[in-house]
């Protein structure tokens, strides 16, 4: 793709004067990093972080039958979710296979908010239109509309509470709320990416460089995605593309917590109940590289000679001052404390099955 | 960007510096540090390995990027810095000093005529943009 036809999101001026270093993904052209990769992953371990993501997508739903449209595509079961909560979930194909990753908003009763967790909205878009949104309900792609900025860390609460009147601090993990914010209107949800306490904002694109400025005078250090995976990795959280793609089943994935398939109207229902209750041949885990070497995506998976997984995902982890991974093993390889090796460009290193996630704050404090 | 006169430069971004008593040090220039960002990790060969001039001297890894090393010059490894191996930021902080990465026994010191003088690699960096 040429530069030229990349996306950019409306804080794209305020990363070239930052001096970001800049990538596709996705289609949009996005702040890989500022300083440095592990100085901002610090940051929101530490102290607090700001992420640019408007590159997910955002597509709201309206009408009398948004959740009943909803219900059918998303694993969760939608008309439960009560107004101003959140829940995330995966989009199945009829096969089971995962096409994306997501968080549904419920904003209020015949309103909802989707938001595809990776950088292929397209392709979640196309789907849902492929199962045509019956009468009465909308469909409205407002990615272009709305900036989202995700504010993470332990002190992100405090930061963003001292630029709102609402009390933000009250505000319980997975909802979402309305709040007046840099002289707009302004949705707030405590939800993220990394392991870290925090709000996603979406707000009008003609205000994020404002909501910009003032989050970094108030202490957040500017991250970009490079920061971002090596945090959501050390939190187990898995990254459509990497550790979740079409090929792979939320069962394996260890995603089966968000799934009932157990509703008449589920388009993936019948493939994900046979999954559900046939034996798993194979699962989604964690590693730590015992010896000296980085796994990488696409590196083999060995137990001494004979090849029996992939890695997903691998990276150093600064958190943890180790290097960590994960990758889809065969069952019987899948128990923690199993030693196994990891193909890294023809050394084999020793790596050691640990369970997810790899941080947690909870175990920290 | 930094570039000491004192030093030669290959292509791939490497410099070597020959001491009086012929040993030549070995490591990657301000611009590879910079343009990797930080290195996390960094695969040298033991000390004793023959190597020869523009082969594959190593790996070194960012947080997201995994390159190849090349040594400019032939010989033998005579050391490696265990001060790399084990703090591989050493390099972004000081890539021409405590930074350096192998020691090596200079097979042939003609070899140094076809490395880029730091006039030279200015040049290439200016032409890579």
């Amino acid at each position: 793709m040429e530069e030229s036809d990349l996306r950019q999101t409306p804080l794209h001026e305020k990363h070239l004067e930052l001096g970001a270093k800049m990538a596709p993904f996705g289609g949009w052209d996005m702040p890989i990093q500022y300083e440095s990769i592990l100085a901002e992953a610090k940051a929101v371990r530490s102290n607090a972080g700001m992420f640019d993501v408007s590159h997910m997508g955002r597509i709201e739903f309206t009408g009398p039958t948004a959740a009943e449209f909803l219900n059918r595509v998303l694993s969760s079961d939608v008309p439960k979710l009560r107004i101003g909560r959140a829940r995330y979930g995966v989009i199945c194909n009829p096969q089971g296979g995962i096409i994306d990753d997501a968080i549904v908003y419920r904003l209020d009763e015949e309103r909802y908010l989707l938001v595809p967790n990776a950088g292929n909205a397209d392709e979640v878009i196309d789907w849902l239109k492929k199962w045509s949104p019956n009468d009465g309900v909308t469909m409205n792609i407002i990615t272009d509309n709305l900036a989202m900025i995700a504010v993470q860390g332990p002190r992100a609460v405090e930061i963003l509470d001292s630029i709102t009147m609402h009390e933000l601090s009250k505000v319980r993990p997975f909802r979402i709320v309305e709040a007046h914010l840099m002289g707009t209107d302004a949705l707030l949800a405590r939800t993220g990416y990394t392991g870290e306490d925090g709000f996603e904002v979406m707000l009008p694109s003609s205000s994020a460089a404002t909501l910009w400025d003032a989050l970094a005078e108030r202490g957040a250090t500017p991250c970009g995605l490079g920061a971002r995976d090596v945090l959501r990795l050390e939190a187990g959280l898995p990254l459509h593309g990497n550790d979740i793609d079409a090929t792979t089943n939320p069962y394996e994935a260890g995603l089966g917590r968000f799934v009932d398939p157990d509703r008449d109207a589920y388009v993936a229902g019948d493939a994900l109940q046979h999954i559900r209750d046939a034996a798993h041949e194979r699962s989604l885990v964690g590693f730590v590289m015992r010896g000296r070497g980085i796994a990488r995506q696409g590196h083999h998976i060995m137990n001494g000679p004979d090849h029996i997984g992939e890695v997903t995902s691998g990276s150093v982890s600064p958190t943890l001052d180790m290097n960590i991974g994960m990758g889809y093993v065969p069952i019987g390889f899948s128990d923690e404390g199993t030693r196994l090796q990891i193909d890294v460009r023809g050394r084999l290193i020793e790596a050691e099955i640990v369970p997810l996630p790899f941080y947690s704050r909870r175990k920290v404090e | 960007m930094n570039v000491p006169d004192n030093l030669k430069y290959y292509k791939e971004h490497d410099w070597v510096r020959v001491e009086s008593d012929g040993t030549a040090v070995v490591g990657i220039t301000e611009f590879a540090a910079e343009s990797l960002g930080d290195i996390v990790f960094i695969e040298l060969p033991e000390p004793g390995t023959e190597i020869k001039q523009f082969d594959k001297l190593g790996e070194i890894e960012s947080v997201k990027a995994v390159s190849d090393l090349y040594t400019p010059i032939s010989g033998r490894v005579l050391e490696i810095n265990q001060a790399v191996t084990d703090a591989p930021e050493t390099v972004n902080d000081s890539p021409y000093e405590a930074g350096w990465l192998v020691k090596i026994d200079l097979s042939d010191a003609c070899e140094m005529d076809n490395l880029l003088s730091a006039t030279a690699y200015e040049a290439l960096l200016a032409a890579e943009g």
